[in-house]
């Protein structure tokens, strides 16, 4: 290890470094607002070693890590989404968590379970791979159920462990047999032992496809969704929003890589595993979706939806599909943001507010709130002038580009589909608000009827961040093709 | 030129205004919105007025152009051009979108503020799908005036809105998608051409394509225009659309944004495939002959009046896609002034049928009759808008439909005859209408207003454009006469040779499959 390599690394040690301080604080004395804050912090000044970080790559830090634009980009979609989960999360564990008892530790889950998110992305080694995995895995098991006092939380905690402990266990057995076949624990000796084979062995194939079982339960793609739904509608709404963000953003990061460096994508069965996934993932989540009365149990089945979009993307190869996939991935971060995030401030006034009736005329009542969810809700529709058209745009392009053109038609028709429940939604916001129950005074604070200034501060960000991208996505593009250039060259040029 | 950016800005940036003027009085929205389309009726005609000096002098397609880089990555650029069509086009919207913004005067009293901005705000976006000739910034504004619509619908709508606007947005964006991933697809192939992708207009028209590859992409481009025309089989969302929308929107999407996609036909599908237009030309004409039969039949059975003028419009609609394809200047002539005829004619038409919903509470025409006593100004209006969409000679109606079917029978005759019938149909449902609403007995004697002032004046404004425009119909011709040469030169083959064939191995041209007339 040289200074290099720390300079290249500065963006994880410092996390990891700020963590280990988070915990000796909460030690030292326990304050919410301040270790909330200090969190904040601590994911800010990671995002500013970045740049340091960005002048020593592309470089292969021991065998295990590699940093280049690629998981850069990744580190830093992570840590912002991470510091609007933060944001996002501080007044709704205010009001959730009456009893004021141990909120702190929250914030260092979360913080380690961003940490496990950097990791997998610069993970080029099955063990950097897996331990990644299971630092997200088992940091989020606990943030889900963190809400211990209630029922949903940790039934959803249960659920998310037993999937998480699944897809270990898939992945585990999945390694083994690569390693068994290859002789190797890097994802591009793994690789390179099918290139110079003449045919692919049998034990190696079916390791590899335990290895995307195991990625696939994770990202939740169908029919390995079941979880989804159940542990969206359960988890804290903030983590729900971190589940679908972060977790899924640093899993495709992992999966862009080991596909690039395996060279997934010149394997007939992968592909069609692949296509297969990424129909049944678009049909079953969109049309499950428009039965749903739920709104975060409407989002989570759209997330199975978003995600066979991705794969399409993916599944077009080459330059144009990892370009194409990290745009999707970005833009899908934001609106979720969006979307979860009117859900958590709207819950952070006491009490969940889940279903269709809690939105009913909400624009009326809380216009800005509403306009908000509409907004996040037209991106996740691929509406122009938000970023989930520039989206869209970019899966469609990477399909064509490819000729995928049934994979291009099956994401049309489930983009019409989709339309249809986004539309229910944004319909109930502009429906004729219900008279106001007659609530004794007093019942409801005063001071949680308004979203305080950290939330209207991280909403608005996401919100120019969905505008803006739809308007002028050039800058965000050219970082995309930078980086994804370089993760190209890397698994090229190394021997 | 700026001038272009103003003309869809200045509508845009006067939606807010109009949403926060709500809070100043009742009528400032009303006003703002008036003030902004006003001032883009005036920047029009100045741009018609300089236009015509251009024209006069020089040639270039567009007579004013403007162009701005904006996602290089993709080759996309915010490239506006005018020309005649797109000139008269955004013309009528801004007349048209007065007349909905009067109409809504007395009709709309919740939420003005907020009425106002969303139409506003989807008269933007159309004025830039009619100026836009970057395919990618094409779809954009296509896209953009969708959803202002659709809360138009759907926070003003009558009872049933809910269905209507689901019909109406996600028919017109299954549509849109078919289109995005065809413009996509020709960007890329010109990248594959080039080495580098473009949605510019003029780019693409030099691409040569194979014959199979066309005719799939013009299938697409047909398929995204003809829902929004709309052309059967596409037409279902129509009706219920314009029934549930408040009286404003109806005017806009049946005045204006049923021109957009015959727009998007003359503009883009007819020019970027000449070739396979060839081969499909018979098909779409005869697609617009079932329209114009089919509508007019279900336009005879209707109670509602609303719903008969939609099917009437549907009815009109067919004889645009009749000329759009007949390949001959005099029909392409037709069209436009079809376009500009309908979008007059029904705006009044649904504007009266607002007016009487307004004052009756219903749109059925077995409970109205014998009203011509009771609102004499109304029922000499509906009169005369009746005979206007029956195409009484002498109005403009007339010289867009005389013209479409003089201007295609040489191609198609056998068809020509059949869309001929759909004028008597006309006859028939028009004054069944005045009939029925107007003459006869009095079902329901309350006493109700006529037509204020304003909303008269507004209507006899239109009348006589209607007039003007049938007795002196040069102006537009003479306008679009430019834009319809190119169009016709182009569904020549001899005009794409010139390009080298070495540039795509692949590709063929068919240069013997269009038969000139």
């Amino acid at each position: 290890m040289t200074l290099q390599d720390f300079i290249a690394l500065s963006p994880i040690l410092n996390l990891g470094a700020f963590s280990l301080v988070t915990m000796l604080a909460i030690a030292y004395q326990r304050h919410h607002a301040r270790i909330a804050v200090f969190a904040f912090l601590s994911c800010l000044l990671t995002v500013a070693t970045l740049p340091w970080a960005a002048t020593t790559a592309p470089r292969t830090v021991t065998v295990l890590l590699v940093v280049d634009g690629h998981a850069l980009l990744y580190m830093g979609l992570i840590l912002i989404a991470a510091m609007v989960v933060i944001a996002l999360s501080y007044r709704y564990l205010n009001v959730q968590f009456r009893e004021r008892e141990g909120v702190e530790e929250y914030y260092l889950l979360l913080l380690l379970a961003t940490f496990g998110g950097l990791v997998l992305t610069t993970a080029a080694h099955f063990i950097s791979f897996f331990l990644g995995f299971e630092l997200l895995g088992l940091s989020l098991c606990s943030l889900i159920g963190y809400l211990r006092t209630r029922r949903h939380p940790l039934e959803a905690a249960v659920k998310y462990l037993l999937l998480s402990i699944t897809a270990s266990a898939l992945l585990l057995f999945g390694l083994a047999l690569l390693y068994f076949e290859s002789g190797a624990m890097t994802f591009h000796a793994v690789g390179t032992i099918v290139k110079q084979a003449q045919s692919v062995p049998a034990l190696w194939l079916g390791g590899l496809v335990l290895v995307l079982v195991g990625i696939s339960l994770k990202l939740g793609l169908a029919p390995f969704h079941m979880w989804v739904p159940d542990v969206y509608q359960g988890a804290p709404t903030p983590i729900t929003a971190y589940l679908a963000t972060v977790s899924k953003a640093a899993v495709v990061a992992l999966l862009l890589r080991f596909a690039t460096e395996v060279g997934l994508l010149d394997l007939p069965p992968v592909v069609h595993l692949f296509s297969l996934l990424a129909v049944v993932s678009m049909v079953t989540g969109n049309v499950l979706a428009l039965m749903q009365e739920n709104v975060k149990r409407l989002l989570a089945y759209s997330s199975i939806a978003h995600f066979g979009y991705v794969l399409v993307a993916l599944l077009a190869g080459g330059p144009p599909a990892a370009e194409a996939v990290t745009f999707y991935v970005i833009v899908y971060c934001a609106m979720s943001l969006g979307a979860f995030g009117v859900v958590t401030v709207y819950s952070s006034e006491g009490g969940d507010k889940n279903r269709f009736e809690d939105y009913q005329g909400l624009f009326w009542t809380r216009p800005w709130l509403a306009a908000m969810l509409a907004l996040s809700l037209l991106s996740l529709a691929g509406i122009p002038v938000t970023a989930g058209f520039i989206g869209k745009f970019y899966a469609i392009a990477a399909g064509v580009d490819a000729g995928l053109w049934w994979l291009v038609l099956a994401l049309i028709a489930n983009s019409v589909i989709s339309l249809y429940y986004y539309l229910r939604l944004i319909v109930t916001l502009f429906g004729e608000a219900p008279e106001p129950a007659a609530a004794p005074p007093g019942q409801v604070e005063p001071s949680a009827q308004r979203a305080g200034w950290t939330t209207a501060f991280s909403l608005g960000f996401v919100a120019s961040v969905i505008l803006m991208l739809g308007v002028y996505p050039n800058p965000l593009m050219e970082l995309i093709r930078d980086s994804v250039s370089n993760l190209l060259m890397v698994a090229v040029r190394r021997p | 030129m700026m001038a272009l950016w103003l003309l869809i800005l200045i509508p845009i940036l006067a939606a807010p205004f109009a949403w926060m003027g709500q809070q100043w009085s009742r009528s400032a929205p009303r006003l703002i919105a008036l003030g902004a389309l006003s001032v883009d009726v005036l920047l029009a005609l100045f741009l018609w007025n300089y236009g015509s000096s251009v024209q006069a002098s020089g040639h270039g397609s567009w007579l004013v152009e403007s162009h701005i880089s904006w996602i290089p990555r993709w080759g996309i650029s915010l490239h506006l051009g005018l020309d005649g069509l797109s000139l008269i086009l955004i013309l009528l919207t801004a007349v048209i979108g007065i007349v909905a913004v009067i109409a809504s005067w007395t009709d709309i009293q919740s939420r003005v503020g907020l009425f106002h901005c969303h139409v506003l705000l989807a008269l933007g976006g159309v004025i830039g799908v009619f100026l836009a000739i970057d395919l990618f910034l094409f779809f954009f504004f296509w896209e953009v005036m969708l959803v202002p619509m659709y809360l138009l619908i759907i926070i003003w709508g009558h009872a049933q809105r809910r269905r209507a606007s689901f019909k109406f947005f996600m028919f017109t964006q299954a549509g849109s998608l078919v289109l995005l991933v065809a413009i996509v697809a020709l960007a890329l192939l010109h990248q594959q051409a080039t080495g580098q992708p473009s949605f510019d207009y003029a780019d693409l028209m030099k691409l040569s394509l194979s014959s199979e590859m066309a005719r799939w992409l013009m299938l697409a481009f047909l398929i995204g225009f003809l829902v929004k025309l709309p052309a059967p089989p596409f037409h279902t969302w129509l009706p219920d659309t314009y029934a549930e929308a408040p009286t404003g929107a109806t005017i806009i999407l049946a005045g204006i944004l049923a021109k957009t996609g015959a727009y998007g036909l003359l503009r883009f599908t007819i020019p970027l495939f000449p070739e396979a237009m060839s081969e499909l030309t018979p098909i779409v004409m005869g697609l617009g002959v079932v329209g114009i039969l089919y509508a007019a039949l279900l336009a005879c059975a209707q109670t509602d009046i609303k719903r008969l003028v939609a099917y009437s419009s549907i009815s009109h609609m067919g004889f645009i896609l009749l000329g759009a394809f007949a390949g001959t200047e005099l029909a392409l002539q037709g069209v436009v002034m079809q376009m500009v005829a309908h979008g007059l004619s029904t705006g009044g038409l649904f504007m009266l049928a607002g007016a009487l919903e307004e004052r009756y509470q219903t749109r059925d025409m077995n409970q109205m009759g014998g009203l011509w006593s009771v609102t004499p100004r109304l029922a000499t209006m509906a009169l005369f808008f009746a005979c206007a969409s029956l195409g009484l000679p002498g109005l403009a109606n007339f010289i867009g439909e005389f013209l479409v079917l003089f201007g295609s029978y040489p191609t198609q005759p056998i068809m020509v005859i059949l869309a001929s019938l759909g004028m008597v149909m006309a006859a028939i449902y028009s004054l069944g209408m005045m009939q029925r609403t107007f003459f006869g007995r009095q079902q329901d004697t309350r006493p109700v207003p006529d037509l204020p002032n304003v909303a008269f004046g507004t209507v006899l404004v239109i009348a006589l454009l209607q007039v003007w425009l049938g007795l002196y119909p040069k102006p537009i011709l003479s306008t679009t006469q430019p834009v319809m040469d190119r169009l016709v030169q182009a569904t020549v083959p001899a005009a794409v040779t010139h390009h080298p064939p070495e540039l795509i191995p692949s590709s063929t041209f068919l240069t013997s499959h269009v038969s000139t007339p």
